[in-house]
């Protein structure tokens, strides 16, 4: 039954390619979490990034005070 | 074969596309949804002030107009982050999707992605326009929310890990095995999970769900746009191979 896995565009898995991946999650959550979650202490701006994406926060489902 | 670079910068810029129009969405169908919760939030529509509210009424530090700029700027970062976990994601299980073309594969996995991250959290805690909330409860909502998000994947990897073992009884089987895997997971866990409800009585219901379908909407054309795109990107031959071609 099992079709046998075709991979057509992505590289051989490596330790190299675990690492960089590791590392972009990273990245990515700590974006995520500034948009979402951020009250100053990532950002270093006070509360002023919090309030300018507070209609994106509540309009992306996050929850907000 | 494409690098792990080349998958995440197509990860990215698609993100941040997805989110520019997710923004738009959110801009057209949303914003007058959450200016009307406002209005009802300053009327003193319920009783509660708190310092987070103080600073939006006495001395705001973003306009209003900063705000719905603002909103842009949220969907469009949370696009790019949600494009490079995307790519990642791609990356690492495209092996074991067993499909031969790499669009299907992205647009199966955006589905999974829209199902685990948006919909299983949407159902147990719809998320909530301002005036709606108690700021004393902020941090037991959101690690409610992300376990939730968290469950939702979970759920999701049941459905497929079900499907795949009920295959070998036949197609109808491997169909209700995924249903009764996501389904049966998702259900336990919103018995589990405590029951949130924080919407005043006096709050219009209309509102409410015009708010939550909003939301909904804004999170559907962004991984909408993030399957579509990145199936569109990574089935791009490079140019040169297309020069060859012709």
């Amino acid at each position: 039954m099992a079709v046998p896995a075709q991979s057509v565009a992505v590289p051989a898995l490596s330790s190299k390619l675990l690492a960089a991946a590791l590392l972009s999650v990273g990245v990515m959550l700590l974006l995520a979490y500034l948009v979402g979650f951020d009250q100053g202490a990532v950002s270093r701006s006070g509360m002023y990034l919090h309030e300018l994406m507070h209609d994106g926060r509540h309009l992306l489902g996050v929850p907000c005070h | 074969m494409r690098t792990f670079g080349s998958l995440l910068v197509r990860g990215l810029v698609v993100g941040l596309f997805a989110g520019l129009l997710a923004g738009t969405f959110a801009y057209a169908v949303g914003e007058s949804r959450v200016d009307a919760a406002i209005a009802i939030e300053e009327s003193g529509g319920h009783a509660h002030t708190h310092a987070h509210e103080e600073d939006h009424h006495e001395d705001p530090l973003v306009s209003r107009d900063g705000q719905r700029a603002g909103l842009f700027l949220a969907t469009s970062l949370y696009g790019v982050a949600l494009g490079g976990l995307f790519a990642v994601a791609f990356t690492l299980l495209r092996r074991k999707l067993r499909t031969g073309n790499d669009a299907y594969a992205a647009l199966g996995l955006a589905a999974a992605g829209f199902v685990g991250i948006v919909l299983v959290p949407f159902l147990k805690y719809p998320p909530n326009p301002p005036a709606v909330g108690d700021p004393d409860t902020i941090t037991r909502r959101t690690v409610t929310y992300l376990l939730t998000l968290v469950i939702g994947l979970l759920a999701v990897w049941a459905g497929v890990a079900l499907s795949r073992w009920a295959a070998r009884y036949g197609e109808v089987a491997r169909l209700a095995g995924g249903v009764a895997g996501l389904v049966v997971t998702v259900v336990a866990a919103y018995l589990i999970l405590p029951r949130i409800n924080e919407v005043p009585e006096t709050f219009p219901a209309t509102l409410l769900w015009q708010f939550r379908f909003a939301s909904l909407g804004t999170q559907a054309t962004l991984w909408l746009l993030l399957g579509f795109g990145y199936a569109v990107a990574v089935d791009r031959r490079p140019i040169r191979s297309k020069v060859a071609a012709a």
